[in-house]
């Protein structure tokens, strides 16, 4: 909404040390921070006090075990979980000062700015234009030139645009895993959000469509404030700038992606990292 | 392959009159059961062959082109015909966009909620309903009440037995359409009727006309519903406010009459009847296969 509030978030807490001070650091601003928050599935709490900033325009990689609540935290930035009646949150999570857990807060904008995709790819059963064009038409009323330019561009920005343009009438259903996710990149990118969400977004692909979606995230920071979540420690290395380690519903570690993968802090991380747990 | 098992024979201790005795039972079992298909698709073919044998040789124009005719004389059945359509469109259009609605409610708003578990267990009993119950309930209801028979009361009556098909296949084809795809569409910050109506419906429809087409195909062949509702009409009555022919209560008549001519006819209606409840299946079939394919 303004531009006033990040301030007192930045002298919040120091979640970084800079590794390497000669390095000069862009001014970074906190796009979302999350304070304090806990999660329950009914009783189960599955998140405990997490608190930790997401940067703007960087990439946010979380890692940690399966079930270690990293999809859960993830589902809380655009309310995800409310689909489901007895999941629940509690703390706060600001994006741009105002405390998006607010149950006044409208879910359908929140979402419009804060787009996910899946580790699944979710192709809608429409043609691969009107995948795109979905999101679009939701909130904007566009020419249909303009509409047309809008699918083109999301569509070159997923690196999807030359296998899919003759064939933009067709079943998006059609389209292999990597396209599918690439459309779902596509159609996420399309409605012009500010802050991206990937739930493993590669783990249902193959090592060459990996790479052509972790290009494309690489390519997308530049707009966006990416948060990925992912099982491969390796792609978090290659991916992120920085990178949260979570285990059992806590947040182990937080920090930029070097540090956490060569100097981590806690012993925790380096035992995951180095493959002697989870 | 032979050699092979008389190997294994002697290495493993595997006995072959064990392995005898469990083939014989096999190919028994596969025997029966081939023999039990066999018996359905039999009475089928004899069912549709003997209306084909009789019914064949009474199809000609004058059968949509004239009304029922007075006993002895020779006539068609176009009023029963349009009867029938009329009824039955009736008894779609008002059963299926209830149905579909409730059957909304039931898988995407009201998952899990007791008053689902009220509706689906009502709807079961509704779904296994003897029909002429339906057609004694509409009765009461409307033909009572009105103080003569009518197709307005038929098609309620035909709608009372859309619904619940409707209702049935429109809540499990719904609960077919994975949650991930509700997120993904949740996720662009649709509200909930947009996911529904352009995600969710899109991706169930196939199955959901299925089901329509099915409960058209129920409530074709229906009588006695009809028969305490619609009752029947010797002549060509377009006003839905009056008593109307239709094919059900015209075979029945005819049927069970002495004259050669309208049994005929009866013949012929039945044909007609079967061979529209045939390709509506087939069509259902066909869009439940290419679903299948598409997903």
């Amino acid at each position: 909404m303004n531009e006033a509030n990040p301030a007192p978030i930045q002298t919040q807490k120091p979640y970084l040390t800079p590794r390497d001070t000669s390095a000069p650091k862009l001014p970074m601003t906190e796009k979302v921070s999350v304070r304090d928050v806990n999660f329950y599935y009914g009783d189960y709490r599955a998140l405990k006090s997490i608190s930790m900033p997401i940067y703007d325009k960087k990439v946010t990689a979380l890692i940690g075990p399966s079930g270690c609540g990293k999809s859960t935290l993830l589902r809380i930035f655009n309310r995800m979980y409310d689909l489901y009646p007895k999941q629940r949150a509690d703390g706060e999570i600001l994006f741009e000062g105002k405390n998006l857990l607010d149950p006044k807060q409208d879910l359908n904008l929140l979402r419009a700015r804060i787009g996910m995709v899946f580790q699944k790819p979710t192709p809608f059963p429409m043609s691969i234009y009107d995948n795109i064009a979905f999101g679009i038409r939701l909130y904007e009323k566009v020419p249909k030139s303009e509409l047309d330019d809008r699918v083109e561009t999301a569509l070159k920005r997923a690196a999807l645009w030359d296998e899919v343009k003759d064939k933009l009438n067709q079943s998006g259903l059609g389209l292999s895993g990597g396209q599918q996710q690439r459309l779902c990149i596509a159609r996420s990118i399309a409605v012009r959000p500010e802050v991206l969400l990937l739930d493993e977004p590669t783990s249902a692909l193959d090592p060459i469509a990996t790479a052509k979606v972790e290009e494309l995230i690489y390519q997308l920071k530049s707009d966006y404030t990416i948060c990925i979540v992912t099982h491969n420690m390796q792609q978090a290395a290659r991916v992120a700038d920085f990178t949260a380690f979570m285990y059992l519903g806590e947040l182990v570690e937080f920090g930029e992606t070097s540090q956490v993968f060569t100097k981590p802090k806690q012993s925790k991380t380096e035992d995951y990292i180095t493959g002697r747990f989870g | 392959m032979q050699p092979q098992t008389r190997d294994m024979t002697r290495k493993t201790g595997f006995s072959m009159a064990m392995y005898d005795r469990r083939r014989f039972l096999s190919r028994l079992l596969m025997l029966l059961s081939w023999g039990a298909a066999a018996t359905g698709m039999l009475v089928l073919l004899l069912i549709l062959g003997t209306l084909v044998y009789r019914g064949v040789g009474g199809l000609n124009l004058a059968v949509f082109t004239e009304n029922t005719p007075p006993p002895g004389s020779a006539g068609g059945i176009k009023n029963a015909i349009f009867g029938s359509v009329m009824m039955t469109l009736l008894g779609t259009a008002l059963g299926t966009p209830i149905g579909i609605l409730a059957g909304t409610y039931m898988a995407e708003y009201g998952r899990n909620t007791w008053l689902t578990t009220i509706v689906r267990f009502i709807n079961d009993i509704l779904l296994s309903a003897p029909s002429i119950v339906i057609g004694l309930f509409v009765y009461e209801v409307m033909v009572v009440t009105m103080g003569h028979f009518s197709a307005w009361a038929g098609g309620v009556a035909l709608a009372l037995l859309v619904l619940p098909v409707v209702v049935r296949t429109t809540e499990d084809m719904l609960l077919l359409v994975p949650d991930g795809l509700r997120e993904a569409a949740a996720a662009l910050g649709s509200p909930r009727w947009l996911v529904i109506s352009k995600v969710c419906y899109r991706a169930a429809k196939a199955g959901m006309v299925t089901g329509v087409l099915l409960a058209i195909a129920r409530v074709t062949g229906e009588t006695a519903p009809l028969l305490f509702t619609a009752l029947n009409n010797q002549f060509m009555s377009t006003d839905m406010n009056a008593p109307m022919a239709n094919l059900p209560v015209v075979i029945f008549q005819f049927a069970l009459s002495p004259y050669p001519e309208w049994q005929q006819l009866a013949w012929t209606a039945a044909l007609l009847i079967t061979m529209t409840v045939l390709v509506l299946n087939i069509g259902a079939r066909a869009l439940s296969t290419q679903n299948s394919k598409n997903n």
